[in-house]
């Protein structure tokens, strides 16, 4: 079956087929298309023409499911022939937040049976929150004698045990990423489940999980992966044992350290001094729990050639991250906690000049006893002094519009502004306004702007100055905003770009939901919860769409699962 | 195409996988409010539907084992968010003040007006809010707490050389790490509570309580007396998790996997080795230790 999109290229196809006869042998194209990487290229390039189509679908391997009920794991292997990588997400991102049921589904097995069937040279699965069992894991380990590389992020559903089975079966893993996920650690012995003949591994992150692991065999595992470039340890591993393992291993480009306090003796500290200055190859450092001004300066001589830092670990105060910051001039990406304050945050202005890159997590988000972590005042020293900013995130306390304002002014180039003023509806402190002309300026100011976060006292006139000016916007989060349906429809109305639109706790009803039918047809999710949404609404709009996944619950609807962008066409099989 | 109602059914058969189907949820039609409590939108009539909590038409099957156990408590289908608990914040406030919170347990913005910061306080506990991943959050906990029990040795003295404050300290050689103040307190951190007929869970943080009582309380205030329950009938739940009167009781898995009775051992083991909570119908919690099969038949009585 073909898409409207490829009958509208079949005239093209004659004069296609026949600049193929004259110039371009199949062949050609074919190698000339899997240089290309993108997933947006590959979806336009696929859209010429049939043979172009055809090409392209030959030459892929790595695939993109953004959304994995937009299509079948079977539609996906009938197409693609030939993946070896692929990247799949399931739930909705405010599953992080806990506002997505249990059992909601976004089972990753069902593919893995396909994959197994159809791709068993697969090499790398990366997933975001998917649900994976242990017997997953293990039939994963099992079917795919050239698997390389593991990547979980905000996933569940599986135990250490998934990664035992990882370990012991294979052979030629190069990659084993296990990040923030609602895993069970019942206890640190997969580690021990690698073969002493395994030497493979490059990439080993196990940050999150909070067992302890059993020291010898990680000493010996990093001993002999000669490749190990990225290694990111869990708090389990003290300082001396780093120092220990860095001594073998001062190749290493990322390092996440264990729990970075330990009572030192002199010698100790010189020598893990020495060994962390020896990684010659670091540019992203991470970890550090409960680091504190005493042994910081050991990182000192390992961060000149830093890029990446994160902080969102530690709670350092505003003078430990200034000492620390003057070591690190190549900084681009930065992540703290906001106990260091605006004054912290002036540090950063002073010494990262380079800076692309800021997050600023809450250190006590619920904590009301004391006025305490940044305020608008940290984001303008930041913006002042960071002209190449162009990705915050921004939780505070309080913010003003003129603060906003004068941020964008300093700083045009944002991609990514995501601020969480944390008390919903707040307006601006100085003038007690709504917040629209932060917004406004960020939306006006910003024209690369792709990715959203609005919070604080908002009117409808923000998302109409949304919809009227970011047209190149693709996530917008709203939460605790807006005043009517107005709002949501100016949004669905502009943002020619619009993607992936999540809301909560808004007074947007039918009308508006109703009012996106055809912007939804480009889109790959909409998430509506605790607004005004009916189930009548909802079933309307499953009539108007059929192609949509609609799921409501509740009279809320909670997810309306669009098509994803991998196919770049619309999708042409219901299921 | 009436399969529009696709919503949990058909429209994802195909699809990636679905999951194990609940058997405590099910597709009972169950009425629920679309209003929020804190803004004056036009009142929508309730709304009755079907639906199932799984994915992948497993729905169906379910309906007619769970209908026979009607509670008023069962069956929700419904996810609980900001409105079924205590209300948040009213969002439109009048434009004389800092909006002010109304939670329970926080301090009103109105007070922290006159300070220069003029910050309001307050991050009210909403459901989900601030978005912050539940990784994190957890990290966070144990860290606050970590550090207020180390106060004594906070490490943020302004010594220029770290080798001078080294030759000041103790020296030896202990291996020992110093997080043994944060081992203690446990990096357990928040532990996933479910309760039976509700499909969604929350959290709670070990931490935070150092009792069994406390923890009950916490648990019931954030599951059973809920101050907008849209529920109508009244909850006939005075009673507490811990003393058998309640229709429910407070269970936990342990690091063996094996479900237990809340109670029975001394609060630290129990912190050590508690996995997760679940709050369990009487009716189910059969055999589950031998203090309860010892109590007499009352104390299972049936739900209604």
């Amino acid at each position: 079956m073909e898409s409207s999109e490829l009958k509208r290229s079949k005239d093209s196809v004659n004069s296609c087929e026949s600049a193929r006869r004259s110039s371009f042998p199949d062949e050609v194209l074919e190698r000339v298309l899997s240089l290309l990487k993108s997933h947006r290229d590959r979806s336009s390039v696929s859209l010429v023409c049939k043979d172009w189509y055809n090409a392209e679908r030959w030459s892929r391997t790595h695939v993109f499911i953004g959304n994995c009920y937009s299509v079948s794991p079977e539609i996906v292997a009938r197409r693609f022939p030939r993946i070896r990588s692929v990247t799949l997400k399931g739930k909705p991102r405010f599953s992080d937040f806990n506002l997505v049921p249990e059992n909601w589904g976004a089972d990753i097995h069902a593919w893995l049976v396909v994959f197994a069937a159809k791709y068993p040279f697969l090499e790398e699965l990366r997933l975001k929150r998917m649900a994976i069992s242990d017997e997953s894991l293990e039939f994963l380990a099992v079917s795919f004698p050239n698997f390389k590389a593991l990547s979980l992020l905000s996933c569940d559903g599986f135990s250490t045990n998934g990664l035992a089975a990882i370990a012991t079966h294979c052979k030629n893993l190069t990659e084993l990423d296990i990040q923030e996920n609602g895993i069970d650690d019942i206890g640190g012995s997969w580690l021990s489940c690698f073969p002493e003949s395994f030497t493979t591994l490059e990439v080993l992150n196990f940050a999150n999980l909070t067992s302890d692991i059993n020291f010898d065999m990680l000493e010996k595992l990093v001993g002999r992966c000669k490749s190990m470039r990225v290694l990111k340890l869990n708090r389990s591993v003290s300082l001396e044992q780093l120092q220990r393992l860095l001594v073998n291993a001062p190749q290493l480009a990322e390092l996440g350290t264990g729990l970075f306090s330990q009572e030192l003796t002199i010698r100790e500290y010189e020598e893990l001094e020495s060994a962390l200055s020896n990684c010659k190859n670091m540019h992203t450092l991470s970890g550090l729990w409960d680091a504190t001004g005493m042994y910081l300066p050991a990182l000192y001589l390992a961060c000149t050639h830093l890029t990446f830092l994160n902080l969102s670990y530690a709670a350092l105060q505003s003078v430990e991250l200034a000492k620390l910051l003057a070591h690190c001039p190549q900084l681009k990406r930065l992540w703290v906690l906001d106990s260091v304050e605006d004054k912290g945050l002036e540090a950063v202005g002073l010494n990262c000049p380079l800076l692309e890159e800021l997050r600023v997590f809450p250190a006590d988000p619920f904590d009301n006893e004391i006025v305490h972590g940044v305020t608008e005042a940290g984001f303008v020293a930041v913006s002042f002094g960071c002209p190449r900013l162009h990705y915050v995130l921004y939780f505070c306390r309080q913010m003003t519009n003129a603060a906003v304002a004068t941020i964008v002014q300093n700083c045009p180039d944002f991609t990514h502004f995501r601020l969480c003023i944390m008390n919903p509806g707040q307006p601006d402190y100085l003038t007690n306004e709504p917040m629209d002309e932060a917004f406004g300026a960020v939306v006006k100011t910003c024209t690369k702007l792709q990715r959203l976060s609005v919070s604080g006292l908002l009117t409808d006139l923000t998302f109409e100055y949304i919809g009227r000016y970011a047209k190149n916007l693709e996530t917008l989060s709203v939460a605790f905003a807006g005043r009517s349906d107005w709002g949501m429809q100016c949004v669905l109305g502009g943002c020619p770009k619009l993607r992936k639109l999540e809301i909560r706790d808004c007074p947007f009803g039918n009308a508006a939901l109703l009012s996106g039918l055809e912007k939804y047809e480009s889109m790959r999710s909409l998430w509506m919860s605790a607004c005004n949404v009916t189930m009548n609404g909802c079933r309307l709009l499953a009539r108007e769409m059929p192609r949509l996944n609609v799921e409501a619950r509740g009279g809320m609807p909670h997810h309306l699962s669009l098509l994803s962008e991998m196919l770049g066409t619309r999708q042409t099989e219901n299921y | 195409m009436e399969g529009g109602l696709v919503l949990l059914g058909g429209g994802n058969g195909g699809g990636g996988g679905s999951s194990g189907v609940s058997t405590t949820e099910s597709a009972v039609l169950s009425k629920v409010e679309v209003v929020s409590e804190a803004c004056s939108y036009p009142a929508e009539t309730e709304l009755e539907l079907g639906l199932g909590l799984s994915l992948g038409g497993g729905g169906g099957g379910s309906t007619g084992k769970t209908k026979a156990a009607n509670s008023s408590w069962g069956e929700c289908g419904r996810i609980l968010t900001a409105k079924d608990f205590p209300s948040v914040v009213s969002q439109r406030t009048n434009n004389g003040g800092p909006s002010s919170v109304t939670v329970s347990g926080t301090k009103r913005a109105a007070e922290s007006v006159s300070h220069d910061s003029g910050s309001p306080t307050g991050v009210s506990q909403v459901v989900g809010w601030p978005p912050i991943r539940a990784y994190r959050m957890n990290s966070l906990v144990n860290q606050a707490k970590a550090q207020r029990g180390d106060e004594g040795d906070s490490g943020i003295g302004e010594k220029d050389k770290p080798k001078d404050a080294l030759k000041k300290k103790l020296i030896y050689n202990g291996k020992q790490t110093s997080s043994a103040t944060v081992n203690e307190k446990g990096y357990l951190g928040f532990v996933k509570v479910n309760m039976d007929g509700i499909p969604i869970g929350r959290k709670v943080d070990l931490n935070a309580h150092s009792s069994y009582e406390s923890l009950a309380q916490a648990l019931e205030d954030m599951f059973l007396r809920s101050a907008n329950s849209l529920e109508k009938e009244p909850l006939t739940m005075a009673s507490k998790l811990l003393d058998g009167s309640s229709e429910f009781v407070l269970t936990y898995e342990d690091k063996e996997g094996d479900w237990m009775l809340v109670g029975d051992v001394p609060w630290r083991m129990f912190v050590r080795s508690v996995r997760r909570l679940r709050i369990m119908r009487t009716s189910e919690a059969n055999g589950l230790a031998p203090r309860f099969n010892e109590s007499n038949d009352t104390q299972r009585s049936k739900p209604i």
